[in-house]
């Protein structure tokens, strides 16, 4: 098609405000995801390291361990971290079942987003329970 | 062709891709070899952590495990630093300290896994 013939373009707007644009349900789920790893990442592995260190020290050293993790900023801590990966997790599983071209359309992606993002704080929920 | 390429860019191959994929399998099935040691145990004591860890093979699937998930936190760290970090030098600079870090993870958990042998 020549240049000429295109339609005249609709207005558009010239900027992208990222807090003006309401999210798609997949996109929601995607950030989350990021910002779920980046969680995982900055407080997860280390304090993944420093529980087996202790926990596997001595007797007392797990006894500690297990006292300063009922901390409730402990508790809280591990209740952020784990929905961050239940979320990973599941996002994850529908990135790799995506990778096989299983559920790509979009009712099913939108589906299986808002699936991930339930589970998610289903089993966060319980492990809420579990803590408290 | 060469001039435009970027020193900190994700090297225009497919690998990371695929290790951000396997590293998640690998990781996916040693959260449910835990989930099964959990419910096979009934919760955790000390007795039955040690006794977990006193097996060389549980100690190697954890090795494997944790340079899994270092390798893959590398994967998406730099993704998040090639989308927010624009000037070349603070990106190396923050990549190669996220580097630093990974590697003393590495040692950590190898301090964790055989050091009290």
């Amino acid at each position: 098609m020549a240049a000429l013939d295109r339609p005249v373009a609709k207005p558009r707007p010239v900027y992208l405000n990222l807090f003006a644009i309401r999210q798609p349900l997949p996109a929601i789920v995607s950030i989350l995801h990021r910002i779920s790893g980046a969680l995982l990442f900055l407080i997860g592995i280390p304090l993944l390291l420093w529980v087996v260190q202790r926990a596997l020290a001595s007797p007392d050293a797990w006894a500690q361990m297990r006292t300063a993790l009922g901390h409730p900023v402990a508790k809280l801590t591990l209740l952020v971290l784990a929905w961050a990966y239940f979320h990973h997790f599941l996002a994850g599983i529908r990135h790799l079942v995506m990778d096989l071209h299983i559920g790509m359309d979009l009712p099913a992606a939108r589906r299986s987003g808002a699936f991930v993002l339930v589970l998610a704080v289903v089993l966060t929920l319980a492990v809420a329970v579990k803590l408290w | 062709m060469t001039r435009n390429r970027i020193v900190v860019g994700a090297h225009y191959g497919w690998r990371d891709w695929l290790v951000q994929r396997i590293s998640a399998v690998v990781m996916a099935l040693y959260t449910l070899l835990i989930l099964g040691l959990l419910l096979w145990f009934g919760g955790l004591d000390y007795d039955a952590w040690k006794a977990t860890f006193a097996s060389e093979p549980f100690r190697l699937a954890t090795f494997v495990f944790m340079l899994s998930l270092l390798w893959h936190a590398w994967v998406g760290v730099r993704n998040i630093a090639m989308d927010y970090i624009k000037p070349v030098s603070l990106r190396l600079t923050f990549e190669v300290a996220v580097i630093a870090l990974l590697v003393g993870y590495t040692g950590w958990t190898i301090q964790v896994l055989w050091g009290g042998i």
